[in-house]
């Protein structure tokens, strides 16, 4: 059986037990990373796209071919929409070998090439040598690859993984986001991956979906949604903290710029129309638009935004450290996270005063919840 | 003396009941594991019922139930031409009855144990249910089945006020080893008493240990989880 490529479309509404409401495509060929924090709904989305749940009401298309129709009483079990399904825990048979459970993914080609084939994908996945080991004798590493090749063997129509990678150490975790990525290029199907990490996210994604309390917040390209996320709930769920009310005191469309108050510092940010003068909002900048390296070579003296902040605490954390400042004579606190390379440049120390710089390009203003 | 037609009586009683019980208790252990529905306390309940009623309770009420003045027992009688009570048919239906938690139960607990994700996987790898059962489950339940197995046959094989109740006391029909012994003290033959009663003993002792060990080994051999 030829592998079938198309786009998985999903639109559906659950109220029974897990409230879920979901809209979207993932396109052949893309990876489409579901974030959100535990219970949200993540897991249910992905059961439910296998067919090993069934929504209320919506439908699940693969191209043309319906999954799940609830007005026209359609629902395919999983065994019927060839999916390959990576559970969290991978899922692998304990009583059978590396290569069985691969073998055992392979219903859909003839018996005679499913071994040739199962070893084929063990050693795609690096997983040469070990093909008789049971999975109890497998690293954590090994035994999330068998269940990679599993899925991928299968030549699915959609791939779904969950959590793929949160059973396993950080390094072997490195290991196999470099695997995975390698992967990535050669799958023709879409790709649905569920994760609570955002860099793996920002990793391994071509688009992403956040989603929380079963409701879907925002989707888009990873860095899309970081950088502009849509409001102060998304920005919250990206792990945006500097969050911080404002005024828009100035519409500058020569200069596309809005001007706003902040306490008593002005704020230069990207000109957006649709906020009048006077008007009362929230915005936010993400960690890569406070600059702290231009203070020294003094470069800083030509940006807007500048800003003279206290550092009340530093925390190192491994390569980088992790800043608590307070904006100077407010109460307004600024998060941030530097390399520790920089920090010791810049002689970074509790109670020292310094000045950084907001990058006007990279404040976005949030819509109102 | 020992008895040996009572003695391969009980082995067959055994025997029989294990076959008929063990696959209903799979699909029953099973169903009970993984489903939830309306009123699942009350049929775990009823599975017990056998454990902690007296034998001659279950056995005064199978008597009643399935004995030719009851409307059962004259249909059944009517169906397949042979009366159930003081027959060995009959005591294949009691020992079932009364040993459906010895049954279910160890099934039901090593069906919990499979977990959510390799059900899943199993499903998601096209395999249908019949086949995820063969394939996937009862290599990983197995523990819980020999168990199952083994307690079962050896508590035949021991059962008394059952047998007795439903069955009687006919040579070569329903005199199991355990009423053998009961008749061997009634007329004083200690010597058959104790002899037999020692096989018994023997024979749960090897049973009991040999379990332990298989599961053990299949425990072993299939290493923790993939957890």
């Amino acid at each position: 059986m030829a592998q079938i490529i198309a786009d998985l479309h999903c639109q559906i509404q659950n109220d029974n037990h897990i409230k879920l409401n979901a809209d979207f495509c993932c396109k052949a060929g893309e990876v489409l990373a579901v974030v959100g924090p535990s219970g949200g709904g993540k897991t249910t989305l992905l059961r439910m796209i296998a067919g090993l749940n069934h929504p209320d009401a919506g439908q699940i298309h693969f191209g043309e071919q319906p999954w799940f129709d609830d007005k026209a009483r359609i629902a395919l079990s999983p065994q019927q929409r060839h999916i390959g399904y990576m559970p969290q825990h991978f899922g692998l048979f304990p009583n059978l070998t590396a290569l069985e459970n691969v073998v055992a993914g392979l219903d859909h080609i003839p018996k005679s090439e499913r071994i040739t084939r199962a070893k084929d994908w063990l050693e795609r996945v690096n997983l040469h040598g070990l093909p008789d080991r049971l999975p109890a004798h497998l690293s954590g590493g090994q035994r999330q690859r068998v269940a990679l090749a599993r899925a991928l063997a299968r030549e699915p129509s959609v791939l779904l993984l969950d959590e793929p990678f949160s059973a396993v150490d950080r390094e072997t975790r490195e290991r196999l986001y470099l695997e995975l990525a390698r992967l990535k290029e050669q799958l023709l199907c879409p790709v649905i991956m569920v994760t609570h990490d955002l860099n793996e996210a920002l990793l391994l994604a071509d688009t992403m979906m956040l989603i929380s309390q079963g409701q879907m917040l925002q989707q888009g390209a990873p860095f899309e949604v970081l950088s502009r996320p849509r409001n102060e709930a998304v920005a919250r769920q990206m792990g945006l903290r500097n969050i911080f009310d404002g005024e828009v005191v100035f519409q500058d469309s020569t200069k596309d710029l809005t001007w706003l108050k902040c306490g008593e510092q002005l704020i230069a940010c990207d000109f957006g129309k649709d906020r009048p003068v006077g008007s009362r909002v929230r915005w936010v900048i993400p960690n890569q638009g406070i600059r702290f390296n231009s203070i020294s070579n003094g470069r800083l003296c030509r940006s807007f935004n500048k800003l003279d902040i206290t550092i009340d605490a530093l925390l190192v954390m491994g390569e980088s450290v992790r800043l608590l400042c307070y904006v100077t004579g407010t109460q307004l606190q600024l998060h941030t996270e530097i390399s520790l390379h920089l920090a010791q440049k810049l002689a970074l120390k509790k109670g020292m005063q310094t000045t950084v710089a907001l990058k006007s390009e990279q404040i976005h203003i949030l819509e109102p919840l | 003396m020992m008895d040996w037609q009572a003695l391969w009586l009980s082995v067959k009683l055994s025997g029989i009941t294990v076959l008929v019980l063990i696959p209903l208790a799979i699909l029953a252990g099973r169903a009970l594991a993984y489903r939830q529905f309306v009123g699942k306390s009350w049929v775990e309940a009823l599975i017990m019922v056998p454990l902690v009623l007296p034998p001659t309770v279950i056995g005064y009420y199978l008597l009643v139930g399935l004995g030719s003045q009851s409307w059962l027992g004259q249909w059944i009688e009517q169906v397949i031409g042979q009366q159930l009570v003081f027959h060995f048919s009959g005591l294949v239906i009691a020992s079932v009855l009364v040993n459906i938690p010895f049954a279910v139960q160890p099934i039901q607990r090593a069906f919990e144990t499979v977990p959510h994700d390799v059900r899943d996987a199993a499903a998601c790898c096209g395999m249908g249910r019949i086949k995820i059962l063969l394939k996937i489950e009862l290599p990983m339940v197995w523990p819980g089945v020999l168990t199952a197995l083994v307690l079962c046959f050896s508590h035949v094989l021991g059962e008394f006020g059952v047998v007795l109740m439903m069955g009687g006391n006919i040579a070569g029909e329903t005199k199991t080893i355990s009423i053998a012994i009961y008749d061997s003290v009634q007329s004083f033959d200690f010597n058959a008493a104790g002899t037999m009663s020692l096989v018994l003993l023997l024979f749960a002792v090897t049973a009991l240990a040999l379990t332990t060990s298989l599961s053990r080994r299949l425990g072993g051999q299939r290493g923790t989880n993939h957890r």
